[in-house]
């Protein structure tokens, strides 16, 4: 009878540190964020990747054991790619699961109809939306910051590079959609800064087939290189009416180009295409010493084994948002007011997958045109132009 | 200046095609039943994604495509008709025109769900550059769909003028009441209708695709304009339809050229609401004519 009680004690005593390794592993308290995606609506094809990138880097980081030990909780809403839809997620996720700080929305739209709900609740947002006004005037915008690249840096790029080849007279022609307005703005802003005349600037709708007649114009106006800014079928049917019609003048596209969809869709009219790209889907021609390769290598590589298909431009907003914030929380813990000076002061050459980063008191997005590769299309693949 | 002008007016001619097509499509069901079908730009969009699905992801031999993609087209447009337009108790012109936005809707759904929300395309008909015509170049596809647009109307002329059974579905939309009377089954003809119009706008949708492109979403604005196309000609008659395809296309491209592309579709709708303030029932068909319509 003496031994029972002893073989109980040691049973007992092994069984509680089995559990108090458990309980210690999940003790701490999560981490809450949020995430306002436009996972359905018209903007899906943002949202979507954005999610599945948003679900993918939540596990990876809770399998390598959290944010210094707790774990990280991310909390989707679905904006259904709609600004009041955008605004009620917003309060739930403020005031019913108090998140640290949320990232998203999916679009420019959405994305400024937050603007006052989180500079009010003094919440970090970064915004996967391109669009300037997010974060300028950066003074009424403590509180948000961007991923995406501005759409000024990218026709920064593609003026430099036609500045250096010597071309100064361009036609310009854009999708009649937020996208297309909005680089039509910047091409037309930064025209006389790089000593460039527009001679032509005509327009299409997102369904129209056939852009013959415009290019023509552009061509008849004199223009040395053709500039479209459109994503969508609309860049392949330019690109196909552009060859058609052997124009003899470069066509450059916006950064709306960059999936190999397109050059499929296009085949041989795409070859000459040039337009300035982030360099996620051109990760496999960097060389091995850029700062970005490793990590765009992971990302897309773990995306396509998860997925069966490739992140874009848009899931890597979304990573690079999340991989702001968790690297915030690891240094600063849970204090949104500190999240938020960690964000605007010490993202310094933080390379991403949009860019290398340098977020500043005076520029919440904290990148420019070198975020940009100008890349052609050369048998069917990219090559980065030097 | 002649080359510049070329280019346009070809162009007008590409896109023009393109609505004449989806335009005739509505006047076979209207034909028979009165019933404008709305649904009519999903029939393109299925037709194009269909052949895509046979010939580039199935990779089976050309006309085996073409005929798999009419016969899915056309069964299609018999399960909307029998599902959706035959169990009506009590048939009101309306409410089956309502009936035809939802088949669309629900039609688009299942697109989006089995082919994505990408764009689609395989190559020409007919692989080769583009002609060149005084400096101005026109696509090989684009002679394609003026072609078959033209084949299309020939043939739905001879099946309505010449046939007993195109006859027959005259004579439905005329007055149901009477063609039963006389024993037509007018139900038969209703559904032979529908079926019909798929094919038609099937059809267009593979001709279109190597120039357009396809993808789920494209078939309300080919409904809007290939409507356009079918009012302006006066609905019900083909050669209208197809006038009226080419100047809405010829229109758009001579807008855009001279004055502004912002402006085409504008001013494309402008003319229309004049020809129709002049001549009500389209271009072809009389008032009197129009006053035994029902639209």
């Amino acid at each position: 009878m003496k031994k029972a009680p002893k073989r109980f004690l040691v049973v007992l005593i092994a069984a509680l540190s089995v559990f108090l390794l458990f309980v210690n592993a999940y003790a701490k308290e999560p981490y809450k964020i949020g995430a306002l995606l436009a996972v359905t609506g018209p903007a899906s094809f943002l949202g979507e990747p954005e999610k599945n990138t948003v679900l993918m880097l939540k596990d990876q980081i809770n399998k390598a054991g959290g944010i210094n030990g707790h774990p990280l909780e991310i909390i989707i809403e679905d904006t259904k790619s709609d600004e009041t839809q955008a605004v009620l997620s917003a309060k739930k996720l403020l005031e019913n699961d108090k998140v640290l700080a949320i990232i998203g929305p999916s679009t420019t739209g959405e994305s400024m109809a937050l603007v006052p709900i989180l500079n009010t609740a003094a919440t970090p947002l970064l915004s996967c939306a391109a669009g300037a006004p997010i974060t300028q005037p950066v003074k009424d915008r403590t509180w948000i910051f961007k991923t995406p690249q501005y759409d000024i840096s990218a026709v920064e790029a593609i003026y430099g590079y036609m500045k250096k080849h010597g071309i100064s007279k361009v036609g310009i022609i854009t999708i009649s959609t937020g996208f297309g307005d909005a680089g039509k703005k910047a091409l037309l802003e930064i025209a006389p800064k790089y000593g460039m005349t527009i001679v032509a600037e005509e327009k299409y709708g997102p369904k129209d087939s056939d852009m013959t007649t415009q290019l023509t114009k552009i061509k008849a106006a004199g223009a040395q290189a053709v500039i479209n800014w459109s994503v969508g079928p609309g860049q392949v049917v330019v690109t196909k009416n552009w060859h058609a019609l052997k124009m003899g003048i470069p066509l450059y596209q916006s950064h709306g180009w960059g999936s190999k969809k397109n050059i499929e869709l296009a085949g041989k009219a795409a070859e000459g295409v040039i337009a300035p790209l982030g360099r996620l889907v051109i990760w496999d021609k960097l060389p091995d010493k850029h700062r970005q390769k490793a990590l765009l290598k992971k990302y897309t590589q773990d995306y396509e084994a998860l997925y069966k298909s490739d992140p874009g431009t848009f899931g890597g907003h979304a990573y690079d948002s999340i991989m702001m914030i968790v690297e915030a929380l690891k240094k600063v813990g849970p204090d949104k007011k500190k999240i938020r000076d960690y964000v605007e002061t010490k993202i310094k050459k933080w390379p991403g997958t949009g860019g290398i980063f340098n977020i500043s008191p005076d520029d919440h997005c904290g990148l420019d045109k070198s975020a940009f590769e100008m890349v052609v299309v050369k048998n069917g693949d990219w090559e980065i132009l030097k | 200046m002649l080359t510049v002008f070329l280019q346009f007016l070809f162009s007008g001619l590409t896109v023009g095609a393109v609505y004449a097509l989806v335009g005739i499509g509505f006047n076979i069901t209207y034909n028979a039943t009165s019933i404008i079908n709305l649904a009519q730009g999903e029939f393109v969009v299925i037709g194009g994604l269909m052949m895509w699905f046979f010939a580039e992801s199935l990779k089976l031999p050309f006309l085996v495509s073409v005929a798999f993609t009419i016969l899915s087209a056309g069964i299609v447009g018999l399960l909307m008709e029998r599902l959706t337009i035959k169990p009506l108790k009590n048939p009101d012109l309306l409410l089956m025109i309502m009936i035809t936005v939802a088949v669309s809707i629900v039609l688009r759904g299942v697109l989006m769900f089995s082919f994505g929300k990408d764009p689609y395309v395989y190559p020409s008909f007919t692989e080769g550059e583009p002609l060149s015509i005084y400096g101005a170049i026109i696509q090989q596809q684009t002679l394609w769909v003026i072609g078959i647009t033209g084949f299309c109307i020939i043939l739905l002329f001879f099946f309505f003028k010449k046939t007993m059974i195109g006859k027959a579905m005259l004579a439905c939309a005329v007055n149901p009441t009477a063609a039963k009377l006389v024993g037509i089954n007018v139900s038969r003809m209703v559904m032979l209708s529908f079926v019909l119009s798929a094919v038609v706008g099937a059809i267009g949708g593979m001709a279109i695709t190597p120039i357009s492109l396809m993808e789920y979403d494209k078939g309300p604005m080919l409904a809007v304009k290939g409507f356009c196309a079918a009012i302006m000609g006066g609905l019900g008659t083909n050669r209208g339809a197809v006038l009226g395809g080419f100047i809405i296309g010829i229109l758009e491209s001579m807008t855009a050229g001279y004055i502004h592309s912002g402006l085409k579709d504008a001013v494309a709708l402008i003319i229309l609401l004049l020809i129709l303030f002049f001549k009500p029932a389209g271009i072809f068909v009389s008032k009197a004519m129009h006053q035994l319509r029902k639209f």
